[in-house]
């Protein structure tokens, strides 16, 4: 999408009308984006779907009234009933003390926006019997891996792109665009007494030549699931968890949850009151980044149009900031942190963009080797956390660790600890971080949790 | 006058789709030689309106509209979708997902006869068709009881979200059926605070129905019970961890059943082979108490259709028997690997999706034990009141769930309540230890919402109190 004039002159119309039918502020995002997937089960073709999407999506302000209104209606009804109901709406809300938009001073311009390089021009090219041929090459290699894999919920290969606009009554314009491709391999496993276990590995990226081979991921995608095999309860104790980066980074998620402003206005995170404290170990540093070349949760500018900037969140274990929108800041009294998103469907809030737990100098077969006993977790499952007061109970499996090994896989366990306890009790950070997600971790060890099996 | 919001496809809208148009698009669709071909129209209109602080904070509005066609081969599906009406370009996505039969030689679609399906959810007045000033006092009125009810209570927020989805399906098998499916749901969530100790409750519901559904359940029903939850759980203490015995409490526990058995009896995981329920029809799965029904018929409830996503007529399908399981949840592509009649369960998050056999309301049916008695039964257990949703592996059945309520059951008698509890097992497992079943059959109705594979649905689900022999409890308290 190299054109943005077509998409530019919508949000232009919008914003214009909505300011004459009485908005004092206007904001319109309007974005197109197109995909493909492919899916193969047992070699054969699946699914093959091919489409392209678009949204326009407006906020309106009168006076310190709020609405947002969204359609992929394009038509000039459609258009003109977005702004109607968002005139609408807005006078039926109240005024919010705290509404509005940055100081004008504050927005960015066009010439200061970094080409984060999210966009691969040579992606579009891969059509359907490429996709499909990517699949099928990532399952086979997972049949091959090993002849335990006997099934198969499939192998999915997609590529997208996407491109958006922002454009503000306060004068801001900005443009952005990105591409993503991905393949994701699921083998099945046989185990004993007739139970199945079903694995997967995936890999993706914002460039087609930076994403790992099919046959690495199907590979992965095997060795995963075979580990699994005869996986069974351990009897309840107290010890280390070790957390591969899959299953760290959900609990960096929870931690990304609880630093939002939102959720601090709100008094509904653990976080509440904690700025300048410790909240996490010496050994934890966490950086939200938006700058970051070609990864996946990379911005020029942000949903409010301020500059894009690096937030240093955790330093050594002390909460530095909190992730703030101009809202959220006004809220609380502090500055924006630039981290206002704004989904396609108008609405603003504070988002996290690249949010890593900066890796440590150990190897991750060195933090094995210096865990004498204690449970490496591969996967959780279950929504067991409260943010309010950082209580956290998840089901979990993966495997024992013994003498510095990895052992007798286990499931059907559940690990707990309040949230706050166990980021200061991480006693270990390896340096295995990898950017496939915009939340990333590398792995890391927790001193003691308590674990419920049998 | 004309409706104000109205589906471009409908038949005085500005794009009418009649038999015709359908059967053309569906001759374009199978030119490449597929074995099938649908197509689903949906146009769906929601609101938001967001009560915070003491003040309608913020409202929003929402059109999507969308074709999605699909055509199938063999297994093999092609799709494709476009967000506008113009004959040309739904042309252009029925050749699109054509493709996937390259090859073949052209099939013309059958001429095509308009269905009427039942009628389990007409509103007289659409909520979006309402004055907003009334549900922004709907809301007030749940923000100031919530407040007056406690002085712990230190925020409340309460929402409400209303919607209508009209669809029309038109397949080559000479289906063409129009729906209009409404959706309300109201919801009020509370944080309590006392010293340096806060939790939070929620309490909501709705359904396929317009405000008539505050004639029986009122805003300040809800805002009482988020404030309840919320104020009871500032004494919640540390729970145990191991396995023990469990008693799920009426109707907000059906959503284990959603998780730990439903799942797995969607067809389309047993087609493959994937499913910890392959090849078991007839076999006993489950405790001879349990008999498990999906019933899309209910009136008004939120997991309810008139027509599946396929143009399929839903049913109550009758999974397991006294413990027998007795069948799947089909769409048509399962159907016909299985040789056996549709359930019609085949639905889709949006024409942006593929269908797939999926749940409507669940529930667990009615046994004949008191309610007291079961509890009174336990001497060390954990009583799970409300849960906060679940997760389960198909492949082997295996689950959790998080309690956003639960206590502690000593002696026959429930007592403390519990922090961040978790529940996890395995489906079969579980049912097999089902030992005692009340009578007191309730559905949880309104809230639940169910992913799979990235689609989101609106599902409902339902049980009687339950008593499990043993299940591990994921708390922090060992011995």
């Amino acid at each position: 999408m190299d054109d943005f004039t077509k998409l530019l002159g919508l949000a232009d119309e919008v914003v214009g009308a909505a300011q004459r039918a009485g908005a004092d502020v206007a904001e319109a995002v309007v974005r197109e984006g197109s995909h493909l997937s492919t899916k193969v089960r047992k070699f054969e073709p699946e699914l093959v779907e091919e489409a392209g999407s678009r949204s326009l999506g407006l906020r309106v302000m009168i006076g310190q009234q709020v609405a947002v209104t969204y359609t992929s209606d394009f038509s000039a009804a459609g258009r003109a009933r977005l702004v109607e109901d968002a005139l609408e709406l807005a006078r039926l809300a109240q005024p919010d003390p705290f509404a509005g938009v940055p100081d004008p001073a504050l927005l960015s311009k066009a010439e200061q926006h970094a080409d984060l390089d999210t966009f691969d021009a040579t992606m579009e090219a891969l059509d359907a019997q490429e996709a499909l041929r990517r699949a099928v090459e990532g399952e086979r290699a997972a049949f091959d891996a090993d002849a335990r894999i006997t099934n198969s919920e499939g192998a999915t290969f997609t590529r997208a792109k996407g491109g958006s606009v922002l454009v503000t009554s306060g004068g801001f314009r900005g443009t952005h665009q990105g591409t993503y491709a991905s393949l994701v391999v699921n083998p099945v496993a046989d185990d004993e007494g007739g139970k199945k276990r079903s694995g997967y590995f995936w890999g993706a990226r914002r460039h087609l030549d930076q994403l790992a081979s099919p046959k690495s991921i199907g590979e992965e995608a095997a060795r995963r699931t075979l580990r699994k095999l005869g996986a069974s309860k351990i009897d309840s104790a107290e010890m280390p968890v070790v957390f591969d980066p899959d299953a760290a980074r959900a609990i960096l998620g929870l931690l990304a949850g609880c630093v939002n402003g939102n959720a601090i206005w709100r008094r509904s995170s653990y976080l509440v009151d904690r700025l300048g404290t410790k909240v996490a170990s010496d050994l934890v540093t966490i950086v939200d980044d938006p700058l970051l070349p070609r990864a996946p949760g990379s911005r020029p500018f942000d949903g409010e149009g301020l500059l894009s900037r690096r937030n240093t969140v955790v330093e050594k274990g002390e909460l530095k900031t909190y992730l703030l929108d101009s809202y959220a800041a006004r809220k609380l009294e502090m500055e924006s942190t630039a981290s206002a998103s704004r989904g396609a469907s108008g609405g603003v809030g504070p988002s996290t963009t690249n949010f890593v737990l900066q890796p440590g100098e150990l190897s991750r077969e060195a933090l094995l080797a210096d865990t004498k006993k204690g449970l490496y977790v591969t996967e959780m499952m279950g929504f067991g956390f409260n943010a309010v007061t950082g209580d956290f109970s998840r089901g979990a499996s993966g495997f024992l660790i013994e003498d510095g090994e990895l052992t007798k896989p286990v499931s059907e366990v559940t690990i707990s600890l309040n949230v706050d306890q166990l980021f200061q009790r991480i006693d270990a950070v390896a340096d295995d971080l990898d950017l496939r997600t915009s939340t990333a971790s590398p792995t890391f060890r927790v001193a003691k949790m308590t674990i419920a099996g049998r | 006058m004309t409706p104000r919001y109205q589906a471009p496809f409908a038949p005085h809208g500005p794009a009418p789709i009649d038999t015709e148009i359908a059967r053309r698009l569906l001759s374009v669709a199978l030119e490449k030689g597929g074995d099938y071909a649908d197509l689903f129209f949906e146009y769906a209109v929601s609101g938001s309106y967001a009560y915070d602080e003491g003040i309608l904070k913020s409202a929003g509005r929402y059109v999507t509209m969308g074709l999605g066609v699909r055509v199938m081969k063999g297994d093999a599906t092609g799709y494709a979708y476009v967000e506008d009406f113009d004959l040309e370009a739904m042309r252009h996505a029925a050749r699109t997902a054509a493709q996937i039969a390259a090859g073949g030689g052209a099939v013309d679609a059958v001429g095509l006869e308009r269905v009427t399906p039942p009628s389990r959810y007409a509103v007289e007045t659409l909520s979006l068709d309402v004055d907003g000033a009334e549900k922004k006092e709907l809301l007030r009125r749940a923000d100031e009881t919530a407040r007056a009810a406690d002085p712990r209570i230190i925020k409340v927020n309460a929402s409400f979200s209303e919607e209508i989805r009209e669809i029309l399906i038109a397949t080559s098998t000479g289906r063409f059926v129009t729906d209009r499916q409404p959706l309300v749901r109201f919801g009020v969530r509370a944080i309590a605070e006392e010293g340096d100790k806060r939790q939070s409750g929620s309490s909501g519901g709705g359904g396929r129905m317009g405000l008539e559904y505050f004639e029986k359940h009122t805003p300040e029903e809800h805002a009482r019970e988020a404030v309840r939850q919320a104020v009871a759980m500032l004494d919640a203490r540390e729970a145990p961890a191991g396995e023990m015995e469990v008693v799920l409490g009426p109707g907000d526990s059906g959503i284990l059943l959603h998780e730990a058995v439903g799942h797995g009896l969607e067809a389309d995981f047993n087609r493959k082979g994937t499913s910890n329920y392959t090849d078991q029809v007839g076999e006993l799965v489950a405790s001879e108490l349990c008999t498990v029904v999906d019933d899309a018929t209910l009136d008004h409830s939120r997991g309810s259709i008139n027509v599946d996503d396929e143009g399929l007529a839903p049913s109550r399908a009758v999974l397991i028997e006294k413990g027998v399981l007795r069948g799947y949840m089909q769409d048509r592509h399962s159907a016909d690997h299985f040789h056996v009649t549709p359930t019609g369960n085949g639905r889709r998050e949006s024409f942006k999706s593929h269908p797939m056999p999926r749940m409507t309301n669940t529930m667990l049916l009615a046994g004949q034990d008191d309610p007291e008695e079961i509890v009174k039964s336990v001497k060390k257990g954990v009583y799970a009141k409300k849960f906060g949703g679940g997760q389960v592996d198909i492949s082997n059945g295996d689950f959790v769930f998080s309690l956003t309520e639960g206590y502690l059951i000593e002696d026959g008698k429930i007592t403390a309540p519990l922090k961040g509890v978790n529940l996890i097992g395995n489906g079969p497992d579980v049912m097999r230890k089902v030992v005692a079943l009340g009578h007191d059959l309730a559905t949880s109705d309104g809230i639940w919402t169910c992913g799979k594979d990235g689609q989101s649905v609106p599902v409902g689900v339902g049980c009687p109190t339950v008593k499990i022999s043993a299940v591990t409890v994921g708390g922090t308290q060992l011995g």
